[in-house]
């Protein structure tokens, strides 16, 4: 059903696998635009983000055009072109988190990690999402770490949480792991 | 583990026997001792019955029918909720063969209106999708729950999975479908991954797939994922996004149910309404339309949070009054506050003001009073929360959310949202008021889909009951609520022990004071951030 791509991709360096994983991927799926938001995750869970090169790459096996991949990549809050921290930090700011102070809690992580929402750390260890309701409002305000779901957040807890993962990520080995979903049992 | 895979959950492959029907039967009846005997091991769980309920006054005040296997039954075992009559009201409609236009006009009878907040006939959509010959015809789920404030949905997917996939394939006979999409959301991770067992094992079972029970009717369903997009939960974004597209409503030029999903016969039903259908056709349509009230049959699901005591899912039949739910099960306002307000539909809803406690809840009484049922987000505010900053929220949230496709939203919701911003940081004048409201009633009138139509609900409603708070931000500058940051002055009291930490902290330098003296706040420079407040060790700041 696919031919061999012909967007050239990485054949070397850390993103080269992933490439190789990519393809393979689509090949599975029809090459046709309803196939696009599952691959668009797929990428996003593989790489942390949907590379220019990616963007090619999808537009050519599903035949579809690249300005179409490119507005799917923007509209969805999902789907990122810069690389998503290892550790994606969504506070949830939901109505009923936002009035158990929510925003005191996205402001704490902001102030404490030294970048805005929306932002990554330089170390590429945490990145903040803003989000809306996450779905766990009795627990409010919530904040999830990649899968992990912590409840019932105060600000005095952000600095403990944030020191939590740092030393998770050095006891796994500092090695920048793709942003996907490597979870942590609190 | 693959996503896949079966649990060491059991599964039966029914179509193998003589009679696939009397297999099924036969496995609830055996499987069924096995589930009393797990269940009369937990103290939380009584009989209810032919059926359980959780035990304690916030259950047993609740009706909980679409809620009754959660958190009761496994969600990971399929012959758990056979073992409670799931998968018989199919197996019946099999077995007889029935009418598709009996079910439709049965699920018309029962009255049970759209539970995702439209409130439309579920069995007039039904008629309409079964009116129409097409090569396809397909059932979506839209599982798309992104009010903030509910998560009714959430906990049905997780919790008994299979009374949706049981609507959906009951949905599917009744209008002539071989095809269903469950369109969920991404945050939802624990959903999807329960979603995809509860298919893999009644598909195994003959449950779902080719050849139900053996039967003619064939029906498979496939998950689809969102992305982050509250619009997406309109239905015809929905539908855009399924099909590979930026979620941008479409022109209503056609009815979902003659052209839909890629242009063919479609029925989009919320999750909670698919977790209805079973029961009404196991007990009969006449047994769901005695419940409720005239305007509204059956139960709803409440997610009642915020300043609750007793926050969670609350079911209850439609007609009771908002007093019984906020504190005959809620048990009243936290930490002993005052019910200021109820904010009802999310962002597309509006705020019941305390005085109108004992109004009964359906479909129509909450549009009267200008809000709308929703979703079933039930938000209860105190006398700490701001009427206009919680208008501001919302227009906030709908301004990110905004598909840009539309004008009057597009531009009309930012320019709210500016007037809001100024009102709450004291920049706001009287002419701003008259302004808001027509600005409102004009994206209401004109705007392409549900999430412009009412976005100016929250807006609208806080002026209609709380106008004199608005007043009080423009006229007088003042946040009565104590939440406007910038309206608020930041004071330090005699119970200062002047250790000079605030003074060090601030960010404008705007304290000063001799050591061990109280301490002073230049208000002209303070930019009312709150540090002071929290370094203080004694708390002798005050904030008002």
């Amino acid at each position: 059903m696919h031919d061999t791509p012909r967007t050239p991709v990485p054949q070397n360096g850390p993103e080269a696998d992933l490439y190789r994983q990519l393809i393979e991927y689509i090949k599975t799926k029809e090459p046709k635009e309803s196939s696009l938001i599952d691959v668009m995750h797929f990428t996003q869970d593989l790489f942390g983000y949907v590379p220019k090169t990616a963007q090619l790459l999808i537009g050519e096996m599903l035949n579809i055009h690249t300005t179409k991949v490119y507005g799917v990549l923007t509209f969805y809050n999902y789907f990122t072109e810069v690389p998503k921290g290892r550790y994606a930090i969504s506070v949830c700011l939901g109505t009923a988190c936002y009035v158990k102070g929510g925003a005191e809690v996205l402001a704490a992580f902001s102030k404490e990690l030294g970048i805005k929402p929306g932002d990554t750390t330089a170390d590429r260890l945490f990145s903040i999402v803003q989000t809306r309701c996450l779905g766990d409002c009795s627990n409010a305000p919530i904040v999830m770490i990649n899968d992990d779901l912590l409840p019932k957040v105060t600000v005095k807890q952000v600095p403990g949480i944030i020191a939590r993962y740092r030393k998770l990520a050095q006891d796994c080995g500092q090695a920048a792991a793709p942003a996907g979903k490597e979870a942590v049992s609190s | 583990m693959s996503e896949t895979t079966i649990t060491q959950a059991e599964v039966r492959p029914l179509t193998l026997a003589e009679n696939p029907f009397t297999a099924l039967r036969e496995w609830a009846a055996q499987h069924r001792p096995v589930l009393d005997q797990r269940l009369a091991r937990r103290t939380d769980v009584v009989p209810d019955g032919r059926y359980y309920k959780l035990s304690g006054p916030f259950y047993s005040r609740q009706t909980r029918i679409v809620l009754r296997n959660c958190e009761i039954t496994d969600p990971l075992q399929i012959a758990d909720y056979i073992a409670l009559d799931g998968y018989e009201a199919l197996a019946r409609t099999l077995e007889q063969m029935a009418s598709q236009s009996q079910m439709v006009a049965d699920m018309r009878a029962a009255n049970l209106r759209g539970r995702g907040g439209a409130g439309f006939n579920t069995g007039r959509k039904w008629a309409e999708a079964l009116k129409h010959d097409a090569r396809h015809k397909y059932v979506i789920c839209n599982a798309d729950e992104g009010d903030p404030g509910a998560y009714m949905d959430r906990s049905l997917l997780e919790n008994d999975p299979h009374a949706v996939l049981e609507g959906m394939a009951l949905a599917g006979y009744a209008i002539g479908a071989d095809h269903g999409f469950i369109y969920v959301r991404a945050e939802y991770p624990t959903a999807v991954k329960r979603l995809k067992i509860a298919i893999a094992q009644a598909e195994a079972c003959g449950l779902l797939g080719e050849h139900i029970l053996g039967s003619d009717f064939s029906f498979k369903i496939e998950l689809r994922l969102g992305a982050g997009a509250f619009v997406c939960g309109e239905g015809t974004a929905l539908m855009e996004s399924i099909e590979g597209r930026r979620g941008m409503p479409r022109v209503k030029e056609y009815r979902t149910a003659e052209k839909g999903l890629f242009g063919y016969p479609t029925v989009i039903n919320n999750v909670e309404t698919l977790g209805n259908v079973h029961w009404i056709y196991l007990n009969g349509w006449q047994w769901f339309h005695d419940i409720g009230t005239e305007d509204s049959s059956g139960t709803k699901v409440f997610a009642l949070v915020g300043k609750i005591q007793n926050a969670g899912l609350v079911e209850v039949p439609m007609g009771t009054t908002l007093r019984e739910i906020v504190y005959d099960i809620g048990g009243g306002v936290r930490e002993g506050g005052q019910l200021k307000a109820v904010q009802t539909g999310g962002p597309s809803g509006g705020c019941i003001p305390a005085d109108m406690i004992d109004i009964p809840v359906d479909f129509g009484s909450l549009a009267r009073v200008g809000s709308i049922m929703g979703s079933g987000g039930m938000v209860i505010l105190d006398d700490t929360d701001c009427m206009v900053d919680i208008a501001r929220f919302f227009m906030e949230f709908t301004v990110d959310e905004s598909c840009g496709k539309c004008t009057p939203c597009r531009v009309g919701n930012k320019r709210v949202l500016e007037i809001l911003n100024r009102i709450t940081k004291g920049q706001g004048s009287l002419q701003d008021l008259s302004y808001l409201e027509e600005l409102c009633e004009v994206i209401r009138d004109t705007s392409l889909c549900g999430l412009g139509q009412a976005a100016p609900n929250p807006v609208l409603s806080t002026l209609q009951y709380f106008r004199a708070e608005y007043l009080e931000h423009i006229e007088h500058k003042h946040c009565p609520a104590g939440v406007c940051r910038s309206l608020l002055n930041y004071e330090i009291t005699d119970a200062c022990v002047g250790c000079g930490l605030c003074t060090r902290k601030c960010p404008t330098g705007c304290i000063s004071g001799e050591k061990k003296q109280q301490h002073h706040i230049d208000q002209s420079h303070c930019v009312k951030c709150g540090t002071c407040i929290q370094v203080c060790p004694v708390h002798a700041i005050e904030r008002h």
